[in-house]
């Protein structure tokens, strides 16, 4: 039984990596539709970090972030949780809105909207080629928003994956128009006993 | 030049005189900082979940607010210190994000707070001050020459507890 990702071989990585890569071209056509401009997409990494190095990894532990908080109900129950770093959520606030600013600012009450929106399309088209390629029935609820510290933001998915092992499972994705670059970091975080589910549902095991 | 040393998500350190030993972005985590006056022996853990006996895949010690406590305590007194004299500070155990429901990620924050309270209670640790609870992320440094506190926030000011 697959209690944790500890417990993942190469091939249920390579395929939690299949899902990221088809979960990220999906969110990059969803963002493409948005923006009505061409999205370009880097082959996704999977990453397996240690809680230690987990501060470090989005930069710093006190860079400033965007995180964007999704529950996950129907046959397969757990999070999904994206990240961008403030810079590149202002640049996608800006693009959606279709203007420029350079100054990073207070998000108003709309641009918060506008980036809640923006996690919802991406974290949607990720569940839903996750959806597909499985045949589970996977509903995302609606999304929340907060923007604080790299670790504050990145305890959420770590206590839950803290239930079930000592490390973090996310998929780095990087987002292009051809000029600005954005990355984000998808985090999928099944409730403990989803595992085998999922894995199972893709058959992955029996 | 102060002696700075950095304690990750689920890790805990101790130090004699002189040191400052900080943790960055506590979030839903626990921060637990404790001092003895006396000999000056400061030490602090960074804990994610409650209890050591939810889960059972528990070997990590630093990563549970009960084993966390008995571990960082031992270490100290392993350095000098005195158990009767050593007090608390806890900071941290937020909920980041604000789901309608109280479901059980959701409170994970303040579930981390009060187990380590109980568990310092058991262990007759005095928790001195606290600043817990919120919505925001805090970074928080000991200082091994008074045991002050200094937590830092994003937009939530900073103070010393």
């Amino acid at each position: 039984m697959v209690k944790g990702i500890e417990d993942l071989n190469n091939l249920q990585i390579d395929v939690l990596r299949e899902i990221g890569n088809i979960g990220a071209g999906n969110a990059a056509t969803a963002l493409a539709k948005m923006l009505k401009k061409k999205v370009h997409m880097d082959v996704p990494r999977v990453k397996i970090i240690e809680f230690r190095d987990v501060s470090e990894t989005l930069g710093s532990a006190e860079s400033i972030v965007a995180g964007i908080l999704l529950k996950v109900e129907g046959n397969l129950t757990g999070n999904i949780m994206f990240i961008l770093q403030l810079k590149d959520a202002a640049m996608l606030v800006d693009m959606l809105m279709g203007r420029q600013s350079d100054d990073l600012h207070e998000f108003s009450e709309l641009e918060i909207s506008a980036l809640k929106e923006i996690g919802n399309i991406l974290a949607g088209s990720y569940l839903s080629a996750l959806s597909s390629l499985t045949n589970l029935r996977i509903m995302p609820s609606v999304p929340d928003l907060a923007i604080d510290m790299a670790g504050a933001i990145l305890s959420v998915p770590a206590i839950e994956f803290g239930k079930v092992g000592d490390t973090v499972l996310y998929i780095e994705t990087e987002f292009s128009d051809g000029d600005e670059k954005v990355v984000g970091d998808f985090f999928l975080i099944p409730d403990v006993e989803m595992y085998d589910i999922l894995l199972k549902a893709l058959g992955v095991i029996d | 030049m102060e002696n700075i040393i950095k304690v990750g998500m689920a890790d805990l350190k101790s130090s004699r005189h002189p040191c400052i030993i900080t943790t960055l972005g506590l979030g839903s985590c626990v921060g637990i900082a404790l001092y003895d006056p006396e000999m000056k022996i400061a030490g602090l853990a960074h804990v994610m979940l409650p209890s050591s006996l939810q889960t059972k895949n528990n070997s990590n010690l630093a990563k549970f607010a009960d084993t966390a406590i008995k571990m960082l305590i031992g270490d100290m007194c392993r350095l000098g210190a005195n158990k009767a004299y050593i007090v608390a500070k806890l900071a941290g155990g937020a909920q980041m994000f604000s789901f309608n429901d109280a479901s059980e990620i959701m409170r994970i924050g303040l579930r981390n707070v009060l187990s380590a309270k109980e568990f310092l209670e058991q262990m007759k640790i005095p928790v001195i001050a606290e600043d817990t609870g919120g919505n925001y992320g805090r970074t928080i440094e000991l200082s091994s020459n008074d045991g002050k506190l200094i937590v830092k926030t994003i937009g939530h000011g900073v103070k010393e507890i």
